[in-house]
């Protein structure tokens, strides 16, 4: 059997077509176009990790071994609702959380596990956004005003949600919060530093992006007393993270949906 | 053609001035809650999407349901839903409409909603249904436009609105499939994670749509001297009795699925609903009410005699719209959420300010569906 000339160019032409826009898709992870453009090259969106060719994937490992949220603990918590200016309207049903803690049941509810070690059944766990590397609440938002870093942190961009709040809907993990009211007269003390937020638009965490952005550590990593909090590029195979998971058991919140959580809680 | 609306009898004034009253209160509301915030509803952290996304997904089903008069007429040529296809059409006009504001008074901030068109992303489903939506609404006003002014002058239709009628069509059926992937997609919430979604949606809407239909024309010959015609109101009947068997079949089906397979996050969302869950039961006697009024409404309706008798008719059609109502305006989208991410059973009420606003709505609605009925007769009766 031979290929004729005219098949093997255009063969050629189609394999270099692919390469560019897989190229290109890969320089602008995270942009509309890109996304469009590894669809079309086939790239598996929920059933690979997309981020084994990116650089950077940030990630964080919570040692539950360690982190005594359980006996009262809330240094992590309270670092993050100061510096971000996150009103306190306590667990109304209103409330706004971008870290609190859960029992252990409720953060890893389809693990039902009867008989566990003692000390884990009445474990508290610091929850907050998973920056899921297939975020689903990115593929729902109608405006884009939440999408992702080239990194992989998820984030929100309060001045176009127009607050329609499917991102909550998709979102597996609870992570986000609306605004159900003005905030600003239920935050104590305004830090000028970090933007307020209006009623009527959705926010979560963001790992510190602004933090990140000077290469500074995400503040619950550097409040938590007892160093549980590890924060790194799960890309670097000798950055601390990668060592933890290497070294350690590590479960995930719900990894069977296909979103790819990123933080690894040791047990 | 839109001054046969500015002429009326007493009634006519009276209903409508009735129906401002009810939609100046529904604004007085949302005016109050474009203040405070969505707090001022029931919907929380947990249950985000309330009354107001409910309300939505069964109206999108209503809209859709002109259908289900449109194509015997069009494409097999049915002559007797002759008279009652312009009605069907302004139905499926004033529903859209009702979704619209339904999702526009769900916004937090309303003021942005151009952001939708202006930042269009085609990975979501929320921006494909605004599009089905608007489209829908765009096909409908030029095809009653047009159909209607033919009549008025005794002419049959222009030959270029036979592909727009056979294109609203297809859309009809987009429109609610649409809607159902808004909620079929998201792998989070296995409630709504069912293939079988949109197909229910589908026989729901054909069934609560045309019982409400029928209510109207028969509402219409006891009020004017408008007769939709005898085998008219038979087909509907018929129509509404295949559609709501599926329906009821489809619902048994998750049953099915849902209890044989034992995966606890999926049973826990139908336990919520129709058993109550940690002891929270709210929406359980709403949903044996919607059961039980699926059942009597079958039981009429698939006895010949029982649906051809008008009194009896009556009382299915408003057991089917009414069951599906509480089913898919209340039930389905509040459940969905219902426990939550982390397992816990907080449940959902409206509040007072959200209840109003959404009668204020469905006061829209039926003000346009009145102005609309009232040109049409009147065109048809100067034709006459």
């Amino acid at each position: 059997m031979s290929i004729s000339r005219r098949t093997l160019l255009k063969l050629a032409g189609i394999t270099a077509l692919g390469v560019t826009a897989e190229k290109y898709a890969t320089a602008h992870a995270g942009s509309t176009a890109a996304k469009v453009l590894s669809k079309a090259v086939g790239a598996g969106k929920r059933l690979t990790k997309s981020s084994v060719q990116k650089k950077v994937r940030l990630a964080m490992v919570v040692d539950l071994r360690k982190c005594v949220s359980d006996q009262g603990c809330t240094k992590c918590i309270d670092a993050c609702n100061r510096a971000h200016n996150i009103p306190d309207l306590g667990d109304s049903k209103d409330a706004i959380k971008w870290i609190w803690k859960e029992p252990y049941e409720n953060a890893f509810v389809d693990q039902e596990n009867f008989y566990m070690r003692d000390e884990f059944r009445n474990k508290m766990v610091p929850v907050f956004c998973n920056n899921c590397d297939n975020p689903p609440c990115v593929e729902v938002c109608p405006t884009q005003a939440t999408f992702q870093r080239p990194d992989g942190i998820v984030m929100m961009d309060w001045h176009r949600c127009i607050g329609c709040r499917y991102c909550m809907a998709a979102c597996p993990y609870g992570s986000r919060s609306f605004n159900w009211r003005d905030p600003r007269p239920f935050i104590k003390d305004i830090d000028p530093d970090y933007p307020t937020r209006m009623k009527g638009v959705v926010e979560k965490c963001t790992w510190c992006d602004e933090r990140v952005d000077q290469g500074l550590l995400p503040l619950c990593v550097e409040a938590c007393p007892e160093k549980a909090m590890v924060f790194g590029n799960l890309n670097d195979p000798k950055s601390e993270v990668r060592q933890l998971l290497k070294d350690n058991f590590s479960v995930r919140r719900k990894p069977g949906l296909g979103t790819s959580p990123e933080v690894y809680y040791l047990v | 053609m839109i001054e046969h609306a500015f002429r009326g009898s007493k009634r006519y004034w009276t209903w409508l001035l009735f129906l401002g009253l009810i939609i100046l209160a529904g604004f007085y509301f949302y005016m109050r809650q474009f203040t405070y915030g969505l707090g001022i509803t029931g919907m929380s952290r947990n249950v985000s999407w309330g009354l107001y996304i409910a309300q939505f997904t069964f109206i999108v089903g209503v809209a859709a349901s002109a259908v289900m008069v449109v194509l015997p007429y069009y494409l097999h040529d049915y002559k007797a839903f002759g008279k009652i296809t312009i009605l069907g059409e302004f139905l499926a006009i004033s529903s859209v409409i009702m979704c619209m504001l339904f999702v526009f008074v769900d916004l937090g901030q309303p003021f942005r909603v151009l952001n939708i068109f202006l930042y269009p992303t085609f990975h979501s489903l929320m921006f494909w249904d605004v599009v089905a939506l608007t489209g829908y609404l765009v096909l409908n006003v030029i095809i009653t436009r047009v159909t209607l002014a033919a009549e008025r002058n005794s002419i049959p239709p222009p030959k270029w609105i036979r592909p727009i009628i056979i294109m609203s069509i297809p859309w009809a059926i987009s429109i609610h499939t649409v809607t159902a992937f808004l909620f079929a997609g998201l792998a989070g919430r296995p409630f709504w994670l069912t293939a079988v979604l949109a197909p229910r949606f589908l026989a729901s809407a054909f069934s609560a749509g045309p019982a409400l239909l029928l209510l109207l024309c028969l509402l219409l010959r006891k009020l004017t001297n408008f007769d939709a015609g005898e085998e008219a109101i038979k087909k509907l009947g018929l129509i509404i009795t295949y559609a709501m068997c599926v329906n009821v079949f489809l619902i048994l089906m998750e049953f099915f699925t849902t209890f044989y397979s034992h995966i606890p996050e999926d049973a826990a969302h139908m336990q919520y609903l129709y058993f109550g869950l940690d002891g929270k039961a709210r929406l359980v006697p709403w949903m044996w009410t919607s059961a039980a009024l699926a059942v009597v409404s079958l039981a009429i309706l698939l006895v010949p005699r029982t649906r051809s008798n008008h009194r009896t008719l009556v009382v299915a059609c408003v057991a089917v719209f009414l069951s599906i109502w509480i089913d898919k305006g209340l039930g389905l989208v509040i459940t969905g959420f219902i426990p939550s991410p982390f397992g816990k059973v907080i449940q959902y009420w409206p509040t007072l300010p959200e209840t109003l606003i959404a009668l204020g709505i469905w006061a829209i609605g039926v003000f346009f569906i009145t102005i609309f009925y009232k040109m049409a007769l009147s065109i048809r009766e100067q034709v006459e």
